[in-house]
């Protein structure tokens, strides 16, 4: 029998892992639901963000909050970028291409990530210290993750409820036509969205980069994961992919102690084949049909 | 002219294994091995790829495959010869249960694709995370048969034994494609990929003809996977289940162009030779660098010649030819 302590202690760790992937599933569906794309490369974007972060901590001696906003800015700059290079020229083209186009773009950056910088394991280094609550061990460094991410998400919602762009971007995400009637453009909505998203994506990044060394891979390890989210919630519904979030990462979180590491993705992933049957739509979704 | 060139070409490949090579022959077998099996793949993969069944998980039915002959011969040692009927058979039950549920609630484009992509991850983490049989991340080697049993394990220290064998499954995969390219499945199919409620408003039956070339296009995969795994004689979870593989798959098809015969092999012909090169000129240095290349070739493609390469290349000679047809009359 496992220790109570320890599924407490897994269930804590599985709440503030939810918040990080929570950001970044808010950051992939604000970007699916305004453009009807899923950026397959887009945990591989956050993966760019973390070595930049790290290289400016730790090869330059950077502090951590100014290379938390150049890591910031520079998602935004490569969610832009993305999208005008390969979203823009195919935003008419079966979504069969357009999920492939940025598949390549996951292998383009992952291989040459890999090129770059090795398969090396590499993590910026701090002096956090673990923090004792009624007899579990947390890690500091997860405790201000989990934090900064609720502001984060605090900050997005904000954005998208008292900004004109913000309203603008959830009425694209409605109706792509009838805001086009209205005389808005609909190109400049998706170049901020894109930006966004990516802001979202260095925002995770950093966040990401004081808990876990970056390589290579990391996408690999974390995309999957970030898409079920997304799905499980309803692509493109917000409140869905938060709840989604902290579902999967308890299930990982609590599975993993019990059983292993694995077995708990295995579990996760199960229950999201099953709940794509049984709610196609997403855990929230009404029946529309 | 047509029918000569193809002969021509078959008989050169027939020949392939004898032609003077020198010291490189084995090499360029071992090459050609691997076109033949992925490209093999390929096709399966584009049996439901190009009717808009956009799969991202098709390593799990070649890990099925591989790891169902692997294990039972290691363990039981059942010959391969009888593995590979029950490996089909769970790939095809696996097709089922994906494909069942997937037709049935509607899930098509996008959800199919990452319903199929969490499939391939979870087969994959299966197999790290049954470690006790599997090996785990470290993968199974096949066990070795003694020298006279070597029909029974079907393991062959001479490769011309594999080029013939992939040649024939190569052939064996263009064979079904053609068969299905000229069938009313067909058809019924480009229907039900167009649009679905149109295609069974006029009578075709959605669910039964989805499962049936899911069911096919896994059967298929989980041979090539069975074949690769008897010719490395190793098998990885990384290299034969999970995503990356799965993308490949999809990648090497797409290159080449997924609505023509040929197409799925040219795609995989050219990612292998690139890996290939790269690997021989830059050595160990330019790690990466192959994928680097055709990840990026991939973007480009999809943004300028959504056809591939083959596929775009016989539009453009098509197009030739109905051009300069008027003009001879």
């Amino acid at each position: 029998m496992i220790d109570p302590i320890f599924l407490a202690e897994a269930a804590v760790n599985g709440l503030l892992l939810g918040g990080v992937l929570a950001l970044l599933a808010l950051g992939l569906n604000l970007i699916f639901g305004v453009l009807d794309i899923v950026w397959i490369a887009y945990v591989d974007l956050v993966m760019l963000c973390m070595y930049l972060v790290y290289f400016l901590v730790m090869a330059y001696g950077w502090p951590v909050w100014l290379a938390g906003l150049v890591g910031l800015a520079f998602g935004a700059l490569l969610g832009v970028g993305v999208h005008w290079l390969i979203i823009t020229p195919i935003l008419n083209s079966p979504p069969v291409n357009q999920l492939l186009a940025t598949g390549g773009l996951l292998f383009f950056i992952q291989s040459f990530a890999t090129f770059l910088w090795t398969t090396d394991h590499r993590s910026v280094r701090l002096a956090l210290p673990t923090v004792e609550v009624a007899g579990m061990f947390l890690s500091f460094a997860r405790l201000l993750a989990f934090a900064l991410a609720i502001l984060a998400m605090l900050g997005l919602y904000l954005f998208l409820t008292r900004t004109f762009i913000g309203t603008a971007i959830r009425a694209v995400a409605q109706d792509r036509g009838a805001m086009a009637l209205m005389g808005a453009s609909p190109q400049r909505i998706y170049t901020v969205t894109s930006a966004v998203g990516g802001a979202m994506a260095g925002v995770a990044a950093v966040l990401l980069s004081i808990q876990y060394s970056v390589h290579p891979h990391f996408g690999a390890a974390f995309g999957p994961i970030t898409f079920m989210i997304c799905v499980l919630g309803g692509l493109g519904n917000m409140v869905g992919a938060f709840v989604a979030s902290f579902i999967m990462s308890e299930i990982i979180s609590i599975g993993g102690v019990i059983w292993s590491t694995e077995m708990g993705y295995v579990i996760a992933f199960a229950l999201f084949i099953v709940m794509m049957f049984v709610r196609p739509g997403g855990l929230l979704a009404r029946r529309e049909r | 002219m047509g029918r000569a060139a193809a002969l021509a070409a078959l008989a050169l490949l027939a020949a392939g294994p004898f032609l003077p090579m020198g010291g490189t022959r084995d090499y360029i077998v071992h090459v050609v091995i691997q076109i033949f099996i992925w490209s093999f793949i390929g096709q399966a993969w584009s049996l439901m790829g190009r009717f808009g069944l956009v799969s991202l998980g098709h390593g799990a039915f070649l890990g099925v495959g591989a790891y169902a002959t692997t294990l039972l011969w290691n363990f039981y040692g059942l010959t391969p010869w009888v593995g590979v009927l029950l490996a089909v058979a769970a790939a095809v039950v696996l097709a089922f249960v994906v494909a069942y549920p997937c037709s049935r609630f509607g899930i098509v484009g996008h959800y199919f694709g990452l319903v199929t992509l969490a499939v391939g991850e979870v087969i994959r983490l299966l197999i790290i995370a049954e470690r006790d049989w599997t090996g785990g991340s470290l993968g199974v080697t096949l066990k070795a048969p003694d020298e006279a049993a070597s029909l029974v394990a079907a393991q062959f220290a001479d490769k011309r034994v594999f080029y013939y064998a992939s040649l024939a499954i190569w052939l064996g995969g263009l064979w079904v494609w053609r068969r299905l390219d000229r069938s009313m499945a067909r058809s019924a199919m480009e229907a039900i990929g167009e649009d679905e409620t149109a295609a069974a408003s006029v009578g075709i039956h959605v669910t039964r003809f989805k499962i049936g070339i899911t069911a096919l296009s896994a059967a298929l995969t989980a041979v090539g996977g069975v074949l690769y795994a008897q010719y490395i004689t190793y098998v990885n979870p990384e290299t034969l289940a999970g995503i990356g593989v799965s993308l490949r798959i999809v990648f090497a098809v797409v290159l080449g162009g997924m609505y023509s015969l040929l197409g799925p092999t040219v795609g995989t012909a050219i990612t292998i030779a690139l890996a290939e090169y790269l690997r021989v000129v830059f050595g160990l240095k330019f790690i990466g660098m192959a994928e680097t290349i055709y990840g990026l070739l991939l973007v480009l493609f999809i943004i300028f010649l959504p056809a591939g390469i083959w596929g775009s290349l016989r539009d453009l000679a098509r197009r030739r030819r109905a051009a300069a047809a008027p003009a001879a009359a």
